[in-house]
C-alpha cells in the first residue's frame, strides 16, 4: 500500500467521478424516454397507460429502498474496516437486487395477462416495457458492479481501491433506487 | 485539487518503463497522445472515403445523362451502365453525410485533439482512465468498420438520410437501403454513440480533477475550454439519441409502433398503427442540433488559439470567448425545434424556437468579432495553421449569416429541405469545422509526429481547398433560393430544375478540383510524418503548456514533476517583456518588467515586491532616456 502516490489518488478521484457523470448520461437517457411519453401521449386521446399499475411495482419499490440502505451500510462498515459487516451487506445488497429483478419480470407477466403486451398499437403501454426494461438493464450492471465489489475483497485488494470500489458502486446503486422511484412516480402520474 | 497532482520522479520512473511491445504501444495503447494519434488518422481515413463518395454523387449531379464506364468497373450493379442508380445515390448521401458529421467531425475532431491537448495543456500526466479511453477509439474503430460493412451487403448501405427519419426507416422492405444496411447503420451508431460517451466522460473528468498546480479554470487555454464545453453538449445529448435508436429497434424488429401508423405497403396495410414519426423528429434533433455545436466547438477553440498566437496578440476577450461557448452550449439545448418548422408544430411554439435560434447569432457574433479584433493589427505570421483559421472564420460568418435566414420560421418554411439548407450548413458547420480540424493537425503536428509538415504544400492545399470550397456552396444559395429541393436524384426529371444543370455541372468541377486538393494534404502529411524537417520544441513561439514537453513522447508526458503555471496562455507581446511571448510556467518574479497590477490577483506581497522593484529600476531607467 505505501507505493500508492498522491497521483493515483488523484486518479480515483477523477475516476469516481466518471461514475458520476456516467450517472448523468443515464439519467439524461431516461429523460428523453419519459419526455417521448409525454410528447407521444399528448399527440391523442386513445392513447395514454389506461390501466391500474401492477401491485409488484409497489413491491420491488419496497425492496429497492431497503437494498439502499443496506448499499450505504456496507459503505459504511468499509469506511469502518470492519470487512466481515461488508461483505454480508454486499451480499444482501445482491440479493435484493435479484429480487427486485424477479419483481420487475412478473410484473410483465401481470402486464401481459391483463392483455397489455409490448407490441401494441397504443405505444404509451409498450413505454412500460421500454422504461421497467432500460431500468433493469442498469440493475444488471449495478449487480455486476457489486459483484466486483465483492470479489475485490475476496481478493484483498488494498482498502484505498476496496474503498473506491465501494464508493463507485453505491453512487451507481443509489443512483438506480432513485431512477426508479422517478420513473414510478412518473408513471403514477400518467397512470 | 490540482495541487495533488504532482508526482515524484522517482516513483514515475518505475512506471514509465513497462514493457512496451509492439501491440501495446500503436494498437492497443492507452497513452492519450497514441490514441488521439490513432483517432486523426481513422478520421482522416473516413474523410478520404465520404469526400470520395460525395464526388461520386457530384458526377451523378453534374451530368446526369452521361455514362462513366469506370463507375462500373468499381461498382458493379450499383452503376450499371456507368450511371449510379437511384437506390445507391441515397445511399451516397446518406454515408457522406453520417460519416463527414460523426466519424470525421466528431471522433476525428474531438477524439484527436482533446485526447492529445488536454492532458497536455494542462499538466497532466494522462486522463482520467486511459483504459476508458482505448475503449472509446475500439468502439470507435468498430463503428467505422461496421458502418464500411455496409457497403459490401446485397441490398446496400443505409439510404433514408443521415437523420434517417422514420417510417422509411422503421420499415426494411421500405427502400433497398432500409433492410440489413440500415440495421448496420443502427449497430454502428450505438457503438459510435458508446465511444463518444466514453470519451467525453473521460474529458470533463480530467479537465475537473486532474489540472496541474496554478491551472485554475480561467487559466485554460480556449482550447480546452471548448473541448469541456464540447464533451458536457455530448454528455446531455449523446444518451437522447440512444433512446431515439432503441425505439426504432424496437418498430424495426419487434414489431412496435413507436414511430409507425397506417402504413400501405405495396398494397398491403401494416399492421402498425398509433406511432407518431413527429416522435422521431424530436428525439433526434434533441441530439441533432447540440450535434453540430459538438462539431463546431472544438473547431472555434481550436482556432482562438491558433488565431493568438499567430497574431502574437493576446486573444482579444477571453471571458467573452468563454462566456459565448457557454451560451452556445446552454441554447444548442432549446433550438431543436428550428429543423421541425414544416412538421406542423403550433405557430407559437414554431415562435418561440425562432427566438431561441436567434439568440444564437449573440455569441457567434461574440465570437467572430474576437476574432477579427485579435487579428486587428496583429504582427500576424500567416502559417498554413493561421490560414486555416482565417478560412474557419470566413466561412462561419457568410455560413451563419444564411443561418439568420432560416431560423426564421416565416423564411424557412420556403427554404426548408431546398439546396439553400445545404449551402448554409455545409459552410457553417462542414467546410468551417473541417477547416478548424486541418488548421489544429497544421498546428500540432509537430507535438504529434515530432517533425513540421510542407508549409507551401500546406498553402496550395488551403488556397485549392477554400476556393473550391466556396465554388461548390455558395452557388447552392441560388438554386435553394429557387425552389430546387436537395437529396433529389436527376435535375432533368424537373422542367424547372433543367436551368440548374449548367451550375451543377460548374459545382462538380469545383468539387473534383478541391477533392483533388486534398492529395496534398495527404502526401504532406503522412510523407512529412518520416522525411519531414526535424521539429524544434516550441515551434510557433506559443504560451501553452504542451510545448514545454520533450520533442520525443514519453509515457507521463513530463520528465520528472509537471510544471506549475503561473499565468494566462495569451501574454504574447506584452510591453516591456523581451520577446514577445511568455510560456504559461514562467512565473512572475521572471518578468518583473512587464508584469502588469492585475497580475497579482490580489496577492498583496507579490504587489509589494514589484513595487519595491519599480521604484528600484525605474530611476536608472528615467536616466538612460534622459
Amino acid at each position: 500500500m505505501a507505493n500508492f502516490t498522491e497521483q493515483d489518488k488523484a486518479n480515483l478521484k477523477a475516476k469516481k467521478f466518471l461514475v458520476w457523470l456516467f450517472v448523468i448520461s443515464s439519467f439524461m437517457l431516461f429523460a428523453a424516454l419519459t419526455s417521448g411519453f409525454i410528447v407521444y401521449t399528448a399527440g391523442s386521446v386513445e392513447r395514454g397507460i389506461k390501466i391500474s399499475l401492477p401491485q409488484s411495482f409497489m413491491y420491488s419499490t419496497a425492496v429497492i429502498v431497503l437494498s439502499s440502505i443496506s448499499m450505504h451500510l456496507a459503505y459504511l462498515s468499509a469506511k469502518r474496516l470492519q470487512f466481515a459487516k461488508q461483505q454480508g451487506y454486499l451480499l444482501l445488497t445482491m440479493a435484493l437486487g435479484i429480487v427486485f429483478f424477479f419483481l420487475q419480470l412478473s410484473s410483465w407477466t401481470y402486464l401481459t395477462q391483463q392483455g397489455v403486451y409490448f407490441v401494441n398499437p397504443n405505444a404509451s403501454q409498450s413505454f412500460l416495457y421500454v422504461f421497467t426494461g432500460a431500468h433493469l438493464l442498469h440493475v444488471f450492471a449495478g449487480l455486476m458492479m457489486l459483484l466486483n465489489a465483492w470479489i475485490g475483497k475476496l481478493k484483498n485488494i488494498p482498502q484505498v481501491n476496496n474503498l473506491f470500489r465501494l464508493e463507485s458502486t453505491s453512487i451507481f446503486w443509489h443512483f438506480i433506487d432513485i431512477l426508479w422511484i422517478y420513473l414510478y412516480v412518473f408513471l403514477l402520474l400518467n397512470q | 485539487m490540482a495541487s495533488t497532482a504532482i508526482h515524484d520522479s522517482a516513483a514515475h520512473h518505475d512506471h514509465g518503463h513497462h514493457h512496451e511491445t509492439f501491440l501495446t504501444k500503436y494498437i492497443f495503447s492507452q497513452d492519450h497522445k497514441m490514441i488521439a494519434k490513432q483517432f486523426l488518422i481513422t478520421g482522416i481515413v473516413m474523410g478520404v472515403i465520404a469526400m470520395i463518395l460525395s464526388v461520386l454523387f457530384r458526377l451523378q449531379l453534374g451530368w446526369p445523362d452521361k455514362s462513366f464506364p469506370i463507375l462500373e468497373t468499381f461498382l458493379g450493379k450499383w452503376a450499371e451502365g456507368g450511371r449510379i442508380k437511384p437506390d445507391f445515390y441515397l445511399a451516397l448521401v446518406t454515408i457522406h453525410g453520417t460519416m463527414m458529421v460523426f466519424f470525421v467531425l466528431t471522433a476525428g475532431l474531438s477524439g484527436t485533439f482533446s485526447n492529445l491537448l488536454i492532458p497536455l495543456q494542462l499538466g497532466a500526466r494522462d486522463m482520467a482512465s486511459p483504459f476508458i479511453n482505448m475503449l472509446s477509439y475500439w468502439f470507435f474503430f468498430l463503428a467505422c468498420v461496421i458502418m464500411m460493412g455496409s457497403f459490401f451487403v446485397e441490398s446496400g448501405p443505409a439510404s433514408a438520410g443521415w437523420t434517417i427519419y422514420p417510417p422509411l426507416s422503421a420499415l426494411p422492405k421500405a427502400i433497398a437501403g432500409s433492410g440489413l444496411g440500415m440495421t448496420l447503420w443502427l449497430v454502428s451508431m450505438t457503438l459510435f454513440v458508446a465511444s463518444s460517451l466514453m470519451g467525453a466522460l473521460n474529458y470533463i473528468s480530467t479537465v475537473l480533477n486532474m489540472r496541474t498546480k496554478g491551472m485554475d479554470l480561467w487559466r485554460m487555454p480556449l482550447t480546452i475550454w471548448a473541448f469541456f464545453l464540447t464533451a458536457i453538449v455530448g454528455v446531455l445529448s449523446f444518451p437522447v439519441l440512444v433512446s431515439a435508436v432503441v425505439l426504432l429497434i424496437f418498430d424495426r424488429s419487434f414489431g412496435t409502433s413507436f414511430y409507425l401508423s397506417d402504413i400501405v405497403v405495396q398494397g398491403q396495410v401494416l399492421p402498425n398503427q398509433g406511432g407518431s414519426p413527429i416522435l422521431w423528429e424530436h428525439l433526434f434533433w434533441f441530439l441533432g442540433h447540440p450535434e453540430v455545436y459538438i462539431v463546431l466547438m472544438p473547431a472555434l477553440g481550436i482556432t482562438s488559439e491558433v488565431i493568438a498566437t499567430n497574431s502574437r496578440k493576446p486573444i482579444f476577450g477571453y471571458h467573452a470567448m468563454v462566456y459565448s461557448l457557454i451560451g452556445i452550449t446552454v441554447l444548442s439545448f432549446i433550438v431543436w425545434g428550428h429543423h421541425m418548422f414544416v412538421t406542423g408544430m403550433n405557430p407559437f411554439l414554431g415562435g418561440v424556437f425562432m427566438i431561441t435560434t436567434l439568440i444564437i447569432a449573440v455569441p457567434s457574433a461574440v465570437k467572430t468579432f474576437n476574432y477579427l479584433a485579435t487579428l486587428w493589427r496583429g504582427n500576424i505570421r500567416f502559417t498554413p495553421a493561421m490560414m486555416f483559421a482565417i478560412g474557419l472564420v470566413s466561412f462561419f460568418i457568410s455560413g451563419g449569416l444564411t443561418g439568420i435566414f432560416l431560423g426564421n420560421a416565416a423564411l424557412d418554411i420556403n427554404l426548408h429541405d431546398t439546396y439553400f439548407v445545404v449551402a448554409h450548413f455545409h459552410l457553417v458547420m462542414g467546410s468551417a469545422s473541417i477547416f478548424g480540424m486541418l488548421c489544429g493537425v497544421y498546428h500540432w503536428y509537430p507535438k504529434m509526429f515530432g517533425r513540421m509538415m510542407d508549409e507551401k504544400l500546406g498553402y496550395l492545399h488551403f488556397w485549392l481547398t477554400f476556393i473550391g470550397a466556396y465554388l461548390v456552396f455558395f452557388p447552392m444559395h441560388f438554386m435553394g433560393l429557387d425552389g430546387v429541393p436537395r437529396r433529389y436524384y436527376a435535375f432533368t426529371e424537373f422542367e424547372f430544375m433543367k436551368e440548374w444543370l449548367s451550375v451543377n455541372a460548374f459545382i462538380s468541377w469545383a468539387a473534383i478540383i478541391a477533392a483533388l486538393a486534398q492529395v496534398a494534404f495527404l502526401w504532406n502529411f503522412f510523407y512529412s510524418m518520416f522525411y519531414g524537417k526535424k521539429a524544434p520544441q516550441n515551434p510557433w513561439e506559443s504560451n501553452t503548456m504542451e510545448w514545454t514537453t520533450p520533442v520525443e513522447h514519453l509515457h507521463g508526458n513530463w520528465p520528472g514533476e509537471i510544471p506549475t503555471v503561473y499565468r494566462w496562455p495569451y501574454d504574447y507581446s506584452k510591453p516591456g517583456h523581451d520577446k514577445d511571448f511568455i510560456p504559461q510556467t514562467t512565473p512572475l518574479s521572471q518578468t518583473m518588467s512587464s508584469n502588469l497590477p492585475h497580475d497579482f490577483e490580489g496577492n498583496v506581497e507579490a504587489e509589494k515586491i514589484q513595487a519595491q522593484w519599480k521604484s528600484e529600476v525605474k530611476p536608472s531607467a528615467a536616466k538612460k532616456k534622459a
